[in-house]
């Protein structure tokens, strides 16, 4: 439990912010959806993050300029959809070529097809089902900066995610015309960025067959009924429901289906978590080790957009807990608030179910007591029973975080 | 606001503000720091991982760098990088 000196040097680990960025003007703002991520964030990421506007966004919170790495701030989540223009950035290499819609191609092929071809857009549009879902693409590395201890990548706060409708045509159809042979064993995936250096490892991706197959993996050129934003993947990219982010290849411009397990650094080495730390019902079997396994779907999880930390309450007037709840697909089936530091625990309200993938949105009301500091909790809970954790799982690179939110407000 | 978006397109390199805002500290190797990690990356990947590494977590990233992403550094530069990202952003 903190104490309140402790809370006090989080606020003003907020105000440190402020000295640099100048982008709050009392410490009583300290904790607003307009400073750049939680207290507990390393001092050295409070300080070199700001809000910045990429070309298109709005201003965002900037982890990295190159690779562009910008995260959605909290406020913008208390909105069921993420809207196009507040949707987080995230890139691995920093050579990012804007891929023209007109003349784009997606090359379908690899070892395991019997007849490779090209696809352009119109095609893709024309000759396959389109389908509409909602989903939540979220980072691995969303929250990495909350690790404790900290381990070193993108220094995440809580909004390397967003949820969007997203419009395209099914995976499985398209690789149908490709006529996968039996032994199709993974589907691998490039997208147009690239690294500076010819040395660096490309940012490419494999799916097991399986996965690729479901009828929920989209190739996506709509996002919220619009085309799809140059930083969220312009014009086509993978979505894959349920599924971390690292798999929603952007810029996507080859597909190949292969007999044998992809090796790169990023299937290898890169996106791996410990093996039997997590509840993980999706497993990707071809790449694991010993040691470890690739991710793959995301942990049930929450996030509290109302009230903000360290928001003042009166005695006695209602508090209104509003927030978000996410999953593997699963499903949110409950979502608990605690107002005692989980002593006690009440159901929330679910607001309207926008599908499995969806952000569910949460809500319940309760009386401020007396004076001094209360700390709001919400827990969600998905359809098979996991929940979220009340310690953090540390793994070494700060993925699955996904301890019960909290936020402290303050009454008197 | 499409006024607005074609200014800022004019006014900044392919897409990225002023990267230039942060700045990493002064010290003895700062330019060669500069030289061999933002051919690939800006500067403010270094203090967002700060500070919490100590001298062996920043060996790890630097050869990390070398091994896996292909920066171009001989020995004696990735010792000398090492030793300025540990004192000047390593952990106390």
């Amino acid at each position: 439990m903190r104490t309140r000196r402790q809370f006090l040097k989080d606020l003003a680990g907020g105000a440190a912010v402020l000295g640099s960025g100048a982008l709050l003007p009392s410490l009583a703002r300290a904790g607003d959806p307009s400073t750049v991520g939680p207290a507990s964030l390393p001092a050295g990421t409070l300080e070199a993050s700001f809000l910045e506007t990429l070309p298109g966004k709005r201003p965002l919170i900037k982890r990295t300029y190159r690779p562009p790495n910008f995260e959605t701030p909290l406020e913008v989540f208390e909105q069921l959809f993420t809207p196009n223009d507040a949707f987080f950035v995230r890139y691995h290499l920093p050579r990012i070529p804007e891929v023209s819609a007109a003349r784009w191609k997606l090359e379908i092929g690899g070892d395991a097809v019997e007849k490779p071809f090209a696809l352009d857009l119109p095609a893709l549009q024309r000759d396959f089902e389109q389908v509409e879902l909602a989903a939540v693409c979220q980072c691995s590395g969303n929250r990495r900066g909350l690790s404790d201890p900290h381990v070193a990548g993108v220094e995440w706060g809580i909004g390397a995610m967003g949820n969007a409708r997203w419009k395209g045509a099914r995976l499985k159809d398209v690789l149908a015309k490709a006529a996968p042979k039996k032994e199709a064993l993974e589907v691998a995936f490039n997208g147009a960025d690239h690294g500076s250096l010819e040395a660096t490892p490309d940012f490419q991706k494999s799916l097991p067959v399986w996965k690729a197959m479901e009828e929920n993996t989209l190739l996506v050129w709509q996002m919220n009924g619009e085309p799809l934003p140059h930083w969220n993947g312009a014009p086509v990219r993978l979505v894959v429901p349920g599924w971390t982010g690292t798999y929603w290849m952007k810029h996507l411009v080859s597909v190949q289906v292969l007999s044998q397990p992809f090796k790169n650094f990023w299937m290898s080495t890169a996106y791996r978590i410990p093996k039997g730390k997590f509840p993980i019902v999706d497993r990707f079997l071809s790449q694991e080790t010993d040691a470890n396994t690739p991710i793959t779907e995301m942990v049930v999880n929450s996030l509290i957009t109302s009230p903000r930390e360290g928001q003042r309450f009166r005695p006695g007037q209602p508090v209104e807990v509003k927030g978000i709840a996410w999953d593997n697909g699963a499903g949110i089936r409950t979502v608990e608030v605690s107002a005692d530091e989980g002593r006690s625990w009440q159901t929330a309200t679910l607001d309207a179910d926008s599908g499995r993938f969806s952000f569910r949105g949460f809500r319940h009301r309760f009386k401020a007591g007396a004076k001094g500091e209360v700390t709001v909790l919400a827990k969600a809970t998905n359809r098979i029973g996991s929940s979220q954790v009340s310690e953090l799982v540390f793994n070494p690179a700060g993925y699955h975080n996904n301890v019960v939110s909290r936020v402290r407000i303050r009454v008197g | 606001m499409t006024a607005l978006v074609a200014l800022i397109l004019l006014a900044s390199p392919p897409g990225y503000p002023d990267e230039n805002r942060v700045q990493l500290k002064e010290g003895p190797a700062r330019d060669l720091v500069l030289g061999r990690c933002a051919a690939c990356h800006s500067q403010d990947y270094i203090p967002m991982n700060s500070p919490f590494l100590d001298r062996k977590g920043w060996e790890a990233e630097v050869n990390k760098m070398v091994k896996v992403f292909g920066a171009p550094m001989q020995p004696d530069e990735m010792a000398k990088i090492v030793d300025y990202l540990a004192t000047n952003y390593g952990k106390n």
